[in-house]
């Protein structure tokens, strides 16, 4: 169970881009809503109104700010879930086999009923996908929607995860990194993509997409007039006039 | 990393007791009768007592007995698998020893092999962590084994052997110490290879939450850092100082005693500090051990 497939049929993931994404935490409360109502165990909340809320959650998004040598700092919002790695350390350390990455889609999921609660997984993962639920004490992880995008219930606009269809700014897209011709393959090759930690060699099969750069005000912007010593015309005036008063 | 109260006694009891069943396992001190039965009650309630101290922090215990089936892949079920071995075939050599007057040396060898592996195994599991880069280095088995080897000396009251073994374990813990403290930098994981974002530096502006999460409260444990180093050498005099002290002084047995104590609260204080500054690095992603990335 937690030995990893050679290879999956499909590699089925995110791509996220950064350019677009407007950090209104949507994609988190419908993630939230979504796994709380459905597949396992709900997400649980501690003390949700109280001094110290505490809850479980599947996809959280930060915020960076990106300091460059040229004009005003930029600011990233940087949403964060599961990245279904095709050499996931939180499945190879699992003892129960609760965990594990499915060779059709490479999904990587729980099995809840089989999860002891040992939280060893979590701390494989170098990304901080997993959280464990305070409240069922099992391992909670992205899904990638499994029970919408095969979910034949729902109308096929529907059948995609709930983050990706929730999303305002269209910064989420969904697909499969395996088929080349996949829009998010596409998308990929278009933008040149953003690999999480590449040097721990967990390979994530989510991608980001880089925030493109933004134009630069300061340099298309004519100087506002000031008094000074090279002002000419009725700023001139002022600036001897205010000379003259000592 | 948080210093759960439960892994602590764990690692340390558990590591004393497979330590001490090691050295009987090969006939240090060559024991029988009553006097043999006194060494495994006290080898059996360490090394079991530290085991069931790991399952304290499970949310389902009642589910652990599934931890013996992914040994192909999981240290931790290997752990588990080598701890009941090395439990069951030391027993078979101590029923021997104690009640029967037989010694099968050639099950007290695999007895006190396994014994060991158990512990090597306990290091490996968190050897393994690539996330956390102070723990994912060859010292971590070296200080686990160490550790096992020196008290279970001390234990099995092989005083000559235990001054030797002590002094290499101190001499390991510093080393691991002062490797562990560069790890994080070195690493090459920093904020900018978590987030992939280019710039002159990148700063967490904000956090997801206002609140806290398992994340902050599982990996966000921080010690100042006067306190490590007042801790540290809590830690090597109690572990190693102390002992080394009492056992060169004439024996007696309230000063092995003594010296026993001594070491057992030192290795409590070195397991608290192996845990409590661990680095991992889903921690970059909330601006902490940036100071590398700039």
């Amino acid at each position: 169970m937690t030995c990893l497939p050679q290879s999956t049929d499909k590699k089925l993931g995110l791509v996220i881009d950064l350019d677009t994404c407007v950090g209104c935490h949507a994609c988190v409360i419908s993630c939230k809503g979504w796994n709380t109502e459905n597949y396992g165990e709900p997400l649980g909340d501690q003390n949700a109104y109280g001094e110290m809320p505490n809850g479980a959650f599947l996809n959280r998004v930060h915020s960076y700010e990106i300091e460059t040598d040229a004009g005003f700092a930029q600011l990233a919002h940087f949403p964060k879930s599961c990245l279904h790695c095709e050499d996931a350390p939180c499945v190879t350390v699992c003892p129960t086999g609760a965990s594990f990455k499915r060779t059709e889609d490479g999904i990587v999921l729980v099995n809840e009923s089989d999860c002891m609660g040992c939280g060893l997984c979590a701390w494989a993962c170098p990304y901080g996908a997993r959280e464990m639920d305070p409240l069922a004490e099992v391992m909670k992880k992205c899904t990638l929607c499994v029970d919408r995008i095969y979910n034949e219930n729902l109308p096929e606009e529907d059948r995609i995860p709930s983050c990706v269809r929730t999303c305002p700014s269209g910064a989420r897209h969904f697909g499969d990194f395996a088929d080349p011709n996949s829009a998010v393959s596409k998308l990929v090759a278009e933008r040149g993509s953003i690999e999480l930690m590449p040097e721990l060699g967990t390979k994530p099969v989510n991608r980001y997409l880089p925030p493109r750069p933004k134009d630069q005000i300061s340099k298309q912007q004519k100087p506002t007039p000031t008094v000074a010593e090279t002002a000419d015309g009725f700023f001139a005036w002022l600036d001897k006039t205010l000379e003259r008063l000592g | 990393m948080k210093p759960a109260a439960s892994v602590i006694i764990f690692t340390s009891l558990s590591g004393l007791g497979f330590g001490l069943l090691a050295f009987l396992g090969l006939g240090m001190p060559m024991v029988d009768g009553l006097v043999a039965f006194v060494f495994y009650a006290i080898a059996y309630a360490l090394s079991v007592g530290g085991l069931l101290a790991s399952t304290f922090h499970l949310g389902h215990p009642a589910r652990a007995i599934k931890a013996f089936s992914q040994w192909r892949t999981s240290w931790l079920s290997r752990e588990g698998w080598l701890a009941v071995l090395a439990l069951l075939v030391m027993a078979i050599y101590a029923i021997g020893v104690i009640f029967l007057g037989v010694r099968l040396s050639i099950v007290g060898i695999i007895g006190a092999g396994l014994s060991l592996a158990t512990v090597f195994s306990t290091a490996m599991i968190y050897t393994q962590l690539r996330s956390i880069p102070r723990w994912n280095t060859v010292w971590t088995p070296l200080m686990f084994m160490s550790y096992s080897i020196a008290g279970g000396a001390l234990l099995a009251g092989q005083t000559d052997l235990a001054l030797g073994l002590l002094s290499i374990m101190a001499a390991i813990q510093i080393v691991t110490w002062i490797a562990g403290d560069k790890a994080m930098a070195s690493s090459g994981t920093t904020i900018a290879t978590a987030t992939g974002l280019k710039g002159k530096s990148i700063r967490a502006f904000e956090p997801p939450h206002t609140g806290t999460n398992y994340l902050l409260q599982e990996f966000g444990y921080q010690v100042a850092r006067k306190h490590v180093a007042k801790l540290r050498i809590i830690s090597i005099i109690c572990s190693a100082g102390t002992p080394i002290l009492f056992l060169s002084l004439p024996f007696n047995h309230w000063l092995a005693l003594a010296a026993v104590v001594s070491h057992l609260i030192g290795v409590l204080t070195s397991r608290w500090l192996f845990f409590a500054q661990a680095e991992h690095t889903s921690m970059l992603y909330y601006g902490r051990h940036t100071a590398a990335a700039k």
